[in-house]
Formats: C-alpha cells, sequence, structure tokens
C-alpha cells in the first residue's frame, strides 16, 4: 500500500473528531472519501497532511511511518493537498501560487508549468493575475494545479466541486481522471457523492468520525441504503 | 502657534524629519515583518534597536576609536560600526523569538499571552543593561564631519544626514526585492496569508519565523548605527520612545505593509519636526501621537492599508 493510516484518533480540544480511523490507498488508485458535512473528511485529509495531530494511530506513506512527520516534510515525500476552501495565496499571482506548490524543489520547473498550463490553459491566460481576484473554478484550478507543481505521488484534494457550476464540476473531474491516468494517485474528500462515486475506484463512507463502509465505488453507487442517505435529492441534479 | 517659525524653519525641519523619519522607518519594518507573520505586535522590538545602538559602539570604545578617520580607516570603522549593530540587534531578534515567543506558540498560547512575554522581555533586556553596563548616556563617536554639502533653502544638508537617508533607502528597497522576489520572501510571505496552506506546499513555518525575525532585526540594526551617527550617544532605555514612533509608524503605514512602514516613518518624521516649529519642541512628540489618534479615527487600518498578507511585496 502506497499510503496506509490505521486507526487514527484526532482530538480538537476534548471533542474526538476521528474516532479510530483506518483506511488504504494503493498505487494508481482513485480513492474517494465521502459522507455528510461534520463527518470528519476535512479533518482525515489535514491529518494525513501533518497539520492535525495524531493523539493515537499511525500513518504509513510507501511503508514509512510518517504519524510524527511535521506537515511541511511530507511534501518532500510526494504528499501534496489542494486544500478546503482552495488555499489560494490572495496576494500572490498565477505564476507565484504555482511557483509556491514546488516550494522545496530544485531545478528548472519549466516542464512542470507546461504540464500544469496544459491542463489548464486558462491559468495560462491569467499568468500575472492575483489570486484573490480569480473566479472560485479558476481557483480550484490553480489550487489543483499548485499541488501539481510539487510532482505528488499522492494528491489529496479536498472538496474540488465546492461552489462550482455544474459543467465546470465535469471539467474539474475529467481533469482530475487525466492527471490519475498519468501516475498520479488520488484521494478524494467529496460531499458531491455521485460524482466522486463515478470518478473514483473505490470508497470510504465516513459518519461522525468514523467509517462505516468501505467498496468499490461502482458498489456504493449501486446500493439502495448508500443512495438514500448520501446519493440522495441531488442525484439527479448532478449526476 | 508659532506660524511664522514654522515658515522660517520649514526646509530645516522637513531636511531633519525626513533624515529622522528614515530611522523610524527601517526600525518599523520589524514591528511590521512580525506582525505580518504572527500576528503579533514585537513590543520588545524596542530593545533589539538599544542592543543595536549599544553594540555599534562598544566596538568603537573597544578599538579605541574616538576621533575623526578618514580614507579606508573611516570606511572601515563605519561598517564595523554597523556590522556590529546589525549582529547584536539580530541576535537579540533571534533569542526573542526563541526565549520569549516560541515556547508559548508551541502550547497554543493566546496573543495576549505572547504580548506579555514580549513587555517583560522588554523590561529585561533594559534592566540588563542598566545593571549590568551603566545607566548613563554612552558617547558615540563622531567618526567623519558633518560638512555641509549643499543648501536647500535654508538648510544646510550635511555629510551625516545625507549618509543616513541614503543608507535607509538602499536598505529598504533591499529588504522590498527580497520580500517580493526571493524564495524566502515568497515563504514570509505565503506564511503571512495562510499559514496551514504553506505548510502544505512544504514550507517549514517555525524556520521562516525566525527569518522574519532576523529580517527585522538587522534592519533594526542598521536603524540603530544610523541613530549612533545622528545623535552620538545611547544608553538603556534609547530604544524606548523612538520604539513607540516606529511602531506607531508602522500603524500609521498600515500594519503588516512594508511600503507602508517607509511612509509612516517619513510622515512621523516630519510631523515631530514640523510639530515642534509650531507649537515649541515640547509638544513634538505629543503633535506625533496626536495625529496617529485621528488617523486611527478616520482610516484604523492604516495610510496603506493592505496588509503583508494582501500586499504584493
Amino acid at each position: 500500500m502506497l499510503l496506509e493510516v490505521d486507526d487514527v484518533h484526532v482530538f480538537y480540544g476534548a471533542v474526538e473528531a476521528l474516532k479510530g480511523i483506518s483506511l488504504q490507498v494503493a498505487k494508481g488508485e482513485i480513492v474517494a472519501l465521502i459522507g455528510a458535512n461534520g463527518a470528519g473528511k476535512t479533518t482525515t485529509l489535514k491529518m494525513i497532511s501533518g497539520v492535525r495531530p495524531v493523539k493515537t494511530g499511525k500513518v504509513r506513506f510507501d511503508g514509512q511511518d510518517i504519524t510524527h512527520m511535521p506537515g511541511h516534510k511530507r511534501v518532500d515525500l510526494g504528499l501534496c493537498q489542494a486544500p478546503e476552501g482552495r488555499g489560494i495565496f490572495p496576494g500572490m499571482t498565477v505564476v507565484e501560487n504555482l511557483e509556491m506548490g514546488a516550494f522545496n524543489r530544485k531545478g528548472s520547473l519549466t516542464e512542470d508549468f507546461d504540464r500544469v498550463y496544459d491542463l489548464f490553459p486558462r491559468l495560462a491566460e491569467r499568468r500575472k493575475q492575483v489570486g484573490g481576484t480569480m473566479s472560485g473554478g479558476e481557483q480550484q484550478m490553480l489550487a489543483i494545479g499548485r499541488a501539481l507543481m510539487a510532482r505528488p505521488e499522492v494528491l489529496l484534494l479536498d472538496e474540488p466541486s465546492m461552489g462550482l457550476a455544474p459543467k465546470l464540476v465535469s471539467q474539474i473531474f475529467s481533469i482530475i481522471r487525466q492527471i490519475n491516468a498519468q501516475g498520479t494517485t488520488v484521494l478524494l474528500v467529496e460531499q458531491n457523492a455521485v460524482q466522486a462515486l463515478t470518478l473514483a475506484h473505490r470508497a470510504y463512507v465516513l459518519e461522525i468520525g468514523k467509517i462505516v463502509r468501505s467498496a468499490p465505488a461502482a458498489d456504493l453507487l449501486a446500493d439502495d441504503s448508500v443512495r438514500a442517505a448520501y446519493l440522495g435529492g441531488d442525484l439527479g441534479a448532478s449526476a | 502657534m508659532h506660524l511664522h517659525s514654522f515658515v522660517t524653519q520649514f526646509w530645516p525641519s522637513t531636511v531633519d524629519g525626513v533624515t529622522l523619519g528614515s530611522i523610524y522607518a527601517l526600525f518599523a519594518l520589524g514591528y511590521t515583518l512580525v506582525y505580518g507573520v504572527l500576528k503579533l505586535i514585537n513590543f520588545a522590538h524596542s530593545e533589539v534597536f538599544m542592543v543595536g545602538t549599544m553594540s555599534a559602539m562598544w566596538i568603537m570604545h573597544f578599538l579605541n576609536i574616538s576621533a575623526i578617520q578618514s580614507g579606508f580607516a573611516l570606511v572601515g570603522a563605519l561598517l564595523l560600526a554597523a556590522l556590529f549593530s546589525m549582529g547584536g540587534s539580530a541576535a537579540t531578534a533571534l533569542a526573542l523569538e526563541r526565549v520569549a515567543y516560541r515556547p508559548l506558540r508551541r502550547r497554543g498560547a493566546s496573543r495576549l499571552a505572547a504580548l506579555i512575554s514580549a513587555i517583560g522581555a522588554s523590561f529585561v533586556l533594559q534592566q540588563v543593561f542598566e545593571v549590568y553596563y551603566s545607566n548613563q548616556y554612552s558617547n558615540f563617536p563622531r567618526l567623519f564631519k558633518h560638512s555641509t554639502l549643499f543648501n536647500i533653502g535654508s538648510a544646510q544638508i550635511t555629510t551625516d544626514r545625507v549618509l543616513i537617508v541614503v543608507a535607509a533607502v538602499v536598505m529598504m528597497v533591499a529588504l522590498e526585492r527580497t520580500v517580493a522576489l526571493t524564495k524566502l520572501g515568497r515563504g514570509i510571505r505565503a506564511v503571512a496569508q495562510d499559514p496551514e496552506t504553506a505548510t502544505l506546499m512544504g514550507v517549514n513555518i517555525d524556520r521562516t519565523i525566525m527569518y522574519t525575525f532576523l529580517l527585522g532585526g538587522i534592519m533594526a540594526g542598521v536603524a540603530a548605527v544610523l541613530w549612533n551617527v545622528r545623535f552620538e550617544q545611547t544608553r538603556f532605555d534609547i530604544g524606548f520612545l523612538p520604539g513607540i514612533k516606529a511602531f506607531t509608524a508602522a500603524v500609521l503605514g498600515g500594519i503588516g505593509n512594508i511600503r507602508g512602514a517607509l511612509l509612516g516613518g517619513l510622515i512621523i518624521g516630519l510631523l515631530e519636526l514640523y510639530g515642534a516649529s509650531v507649537f515649541g519642541s515640547q509638544w513634538r512628540d505629543t503633535t506625533v501621537f496626536v495625529v496617529l489618534v485621528l488617523v486611527l479615527l478616520f482610516r484604523p487600518s492604516g495610510l496603506l492599508g493592505e496588509s503583508l498578507a494582501r500586499a504584493r511585496a
């Protein structure tokens, strides 16, 4: 397994946000983490990136124990995240934001810029624009592009569809598929469960800090109880 | 009111105001940089400056440099004073970060706790110098003749004033470029704008904060040696009043904003001198702070408003 999370507990003060999460991601997979608001999806990704401390449990990356490794060092291993709310640096231009993605890398970035501009031609047109003045869709492209600048082994995506128009959502998801096809493993957190399950190979269902289901995405998509709980009302609208 | 003296003193006041203001501006950068990154007012920054003035003075006394120098000896003495001043200030800033702030940050303490820690550290440093060094003023030698180069109106433009303004401008431009263009500067801006996302990009927050204190300390060190050149004496509490004024300059320009520090510094310097010529010199400090209150009433975010987070540089 490329990424293994083993019985991890995370606390915010006295509140237990993750109550023993275990999950695995194999090389080349797209794995989705779905669940309602407050289930602990974002906390799980932040914990994996090392910006939320683990109380008990283990996190392993490529066999190496990284449970207590500082977050900034995990980027060098190849764990990169496009965070919730996109985390664009508002005062930096598109180019500077992308350069931030490659913060610890040495050598030429030309190839990486070309790759990102190839995936997101929109960003190429806006090189000099300041991040804070871009639209939500453009910021999402920038967030994903920025994470790619580090040449990740595993790309962690937190709600890439949030706040985007349906047409843009399918565009972003098809780009995620393309990135995966180029060899990057993807762990995706989504509220838009239908889109996520359509894209992913496997998925975990989170409920208030616990994983309650784990199955191939297609099975979950076909499962009546999952449909009722998570795919419910917006099935028609976003499918 | 002495409007007549304001008119007759206008050019000398302007020249002295710009000279003093450029020292305030350099000094203000330390407040602004640290605030931008930590959202914390480093109230011990006045002691970072004080240690700089002391270090520059100490090396001159230690090497028995007490008279006018010329040629290479002059350049060497000035560089040595600057080097010791920057070194003393930078070391103090780094030590403060390590001792007074980092342990609190690790424990997730509130900003109020850090503020109290800052004030405490400030007292400790002052008292250490008062008790173990001296409670009297010590002189910084005049290293070159303060001769007049040319006149603007009734103001004499002297060599020391030119040195101060030129050195301050060069350092501010260097700092601005460092923050705008280098990897270090990008890291500082990233931490100022969004520390958690900066970590996700691989930025080492602790190291970035350390470099921020280092840069602020170096700038305070340059301000300190220029202060010595201008006023030629220092004492354990020398940092207090200019410290408050530099802090005022940072707030006036927009705290967290590098160009704001320059603008704020110059305005404070000018206000101080104009205030002295209009109302009498006992009112110079009052003028500065009354204007600060007025600006904050009508423009609480300062003249340039933007913080380091939003600003491009």
